[in-house]
């Protein structure tokens, strides 16, 4: 094989690489941090890349941020490059969210729903005061504090699985029939999207969508550019059990877990001809712990339906202009694609503008 | 605990399935001149708009017996060219690389036909940031397939009428949509109109890859490549004239044929240089 040198280029982007390492780095004296520790310390960060870089695999999406500073946009391109190497080996069967292992669950529908309300982990009915004591944390008042909260952990086991609040509605009559029956879902990292999409091409585009933009045009719904009116049935924190098929006998196995967090929306009804007036349903799911991004997702699914029923008539309806802006390391590599060289093009651009300019007035009058 | 891959990319890095679907989908674009073939994209270690698109179809390609060269703006060594070269060298490692476009079987470039030409058996990789020259005048997608379909471009034609009413001249300076062969218009990707011809009636294949749009396209050789214009207002390069009305030459190599670049020298003064690098130093050589 030949390689032939290229002068100059080559050193920039050499020392490039090395100065963005160094601002990794920089900070003498201390211990790097380690991938655990930001997989516990910064799960929701963690969370992010786990869902946006498409891949649930704890360890890699840590390292990413790792490798990154916590640029999330970067971390999650890291893990989608890194998919694109791996041969899709086998097909899972259609999970079922009813056997998750809780660690979340409320419903803003009902005072009280069959399982029981339970907080869990959540900001929600914090004050959002700095607390300052974490400023200089020691090692020891970190390792009392978990301590101290698994001491007084209850001893009782929760149930398997818990009924979903959506049963009930169903069972009162008061939902929209399920159109679309489980068929072979769309697979989005195998086919290429085009439109009209089905419904699960649009649940994997958002599930795996960018949380801010997500939450961008969701919010633009919610806030004047849509009608949706959601109220949240049911959100769901937990571990859902993962099963393959086995490698010999075929048959379902378990082989492990994935945080999700499931978001549940029930939406206004509309007059649809033929059909009594139902509530309809929004679905929002996404790896790791992001309830922003689920409600977001839920969201946006019920206006995409409301626009493939009835033509958008709202940004957010619009499937085109919902599932082709939502993916993070799509949007973030055409934007940085401007800083790249443009001199071809600048300069077929400036010859029009001098050709136009040299128009006699009367032209461009 | 995590663990380095043993190797750390298979030969051409992107897994088997998917290079044999690109191949598929590159087949038919082949079959379908200027038909926008979708297909499965998958993410790179490049950032989306740094060449995605072209790299995949580049790796589906890529064997042990090729010789490659990369361009970025006619540059073989401007940094976006320069990491391509360096992603290809690890990912197939027994490819020769080289900067004479002559000798190359595949060439991936930004933006540029190469100013020697292309030869029978070649093949031109273009990258392609918006596949679809029918955006401008139509964003909904469903809409826009439906008039390739039918081959109607009629608001294309008015985009470009429009132009003449507005500034006395089409204001299209690069990306100019082209017709392939008596039906479908495709955005030949941001080269300069002075590439355009170059297009028609070529010995060379010419592919198109769209990695953020998902699409992949293609000029096949001896297929007819026509840019849009009306029979009063023909088809123009970009002109390189002076004031004097003369062929401004390159203000290296001397060249009055290529495709130039304006810049700015350290006293401050405009000049002209050919845009590709390596047709440039050659001629530089040979007056030497």
């Amino acid at each position: 094989m030949g390689y032939v040198a290229i002068r100059g280029g080559e050193q920039a982007i050499d020392e490039a690489a090395r100065a963005l390492e160094y601002l990794r780095v920089r900070e003498n004296g201390k211990p790097p941090v380690s991938v655990d520790a930001i997989t516990t310390q910064f799960h929701a960060l963690h969370g992010r890349v786990l869902s946006e870089g498409s891949l649930y695999d704890p360890e890699l999406a840590a390292l990413a941020l790792k490798q990154t500073g916590g640029d999330t946009l970067e971390a999650s391109f890291l893990l989608r490059a890194y998919r694109s190497t791996r041969p899709r080996l086998a097909d899972s069967p259609v999970h079922s969210t009813r056997g998750m292992r809780l660690i979340r669950r409320i419903s803003a529908a009902f005072k009280d729903i069959p399982g029981g309300q339970m907080l869990g982990p959540t900001p929600d009915y914090l004050h959002r005061l700095l607390r300052f004591e974490l400023a200089d944390e020691t090692p020891e008042a970190f390792r009392a504090a978990a301590r101290s909260w698994l001491k007084g952990a209850p001893a009782e086991r929760l149930p398997e699985s818990f009924p979903k609040v959506l049963d009930y509605l169903r069972a009162e009559g008061l939902l929209e029939p399920a159109v679309e029956t489980v068929q072979e879902p769309f697979d989005i990292t195998r086919r290429p999207l085009v439109f009209p999409a089905p419904r699960s091409a649009a649940l994997a585009t958002l599930s795996r969508g960018e949380t801010g933009s997500v939450l961008a045009i969701a919010y633009s719904s919610m806030r004047g550019y849509g009608d949706v009116h959601p109220t949240v049935a049911e959100l769901r924190v937990g571990y859902v059990p993962v099963r393959m098929p086995h490698a010999i006998t075929g048959e379902p196995v378990e082989v492990g877990e994935v945080l999700m967090t499931e978001c549940e929306v029930v939406a206004m009804f509309d007059k649809v001809e033929g059909q009594k007036p139902a509530f309809g349903i929004g679905y929002g799911a996404c790896f790791g712990h992001n309830e922003v991004k689920a409600i977001s997702m839920a969201i946006l699914d019920r206006a995409l339906q409301l626009g493939a029923r009835r033509g958008p008539r709202v940004p957010a309806e619009d499937p085109e202009f919902v599932l082709l802006h939502v993916d993070g390391v799509d949007a973030m590599g055409f934007c940085q694609h401007y800083k790249m060289p443009h001199y071809v093009t600048f300069q077929s651009d400036l010859d029009r503008l001098r050709a136009a300019q040299a128009q006699p007035a009367e032209v461009i009058s | 605990m995590i663990e380095a891959p043993a190797r750390a990319y298979q030969y051409g890095f992107l897994d088997e399935y998917a290079k044999k679907e690109i191949r598929r989908q590159t087949l038919k674009a082949v079959a379908i001149p200027g038909y926008q073939v979708p297909y499965a994209s998958r993410e790179m270690p490049l950032a989306r708009g740094f060449g995605t698109g072209g790299l995949q179809i580049t790796l589906s390609l890529l064997g042990p017996g090729d010789t490659f060269k990369v361009i970025d703006q006619g540059a073989d060594d401007s940094v976006n060219a320069v990491n391509l070269r360096k992603f290809i060298v690890e990912a197939c490692p027994d490819v020769s690389l080289t900067t004479r476009a002559e000798d190359a079987t595949i060439i991936q470039t930004r933006h540029r036909v190469p100013e020697v030409g292309m030869s029978p058996g070649q093949i031109l990789v273009l990258q392609v940031p918006y596949p679809d020259p029918l955006v401008v005048v139509e964003p909904n997608e469903a809409k826009r397939k439906q008039m390739h379909g039918e081959g109607d471009y009629a608001r294309l034609l008015v985009k470009l009428y429009e132009d003449l009413v507005n500034f006395g001249e089409i204001t299209i300076s690069h990306r100019y949509p082209t017709r392939i062969h008596g039906h479908y218009v495709i955005d030949p990707s941001p080269i300069p109109r002075h590439d355009v011809p170059r297009l028609h009636m070529a010995d060379a294949l010419f592919l198109f890859g769209a990695g953020r749009e998902k699409r992949i396209y293609a000029v096949p050789p001896f297929t007819r490549a026509e840019p849009l214009a009306f029979e009063d207002v023909p088809f123009r390069v970009e002109h390189f004239f002076d004031d004097t009305g003369a062929r401004r030459p390159c203000a290296r190599c001397g060249s009055r044929e290529s495709f130039l670049d304006e810049f700015l020298d350290s006293y401050g003064r405009k000049q002209f240089g050919c845009s590709d690098s390596d047709y440039c130093a050659r001629r530089q050589e040979s007056r030497r």
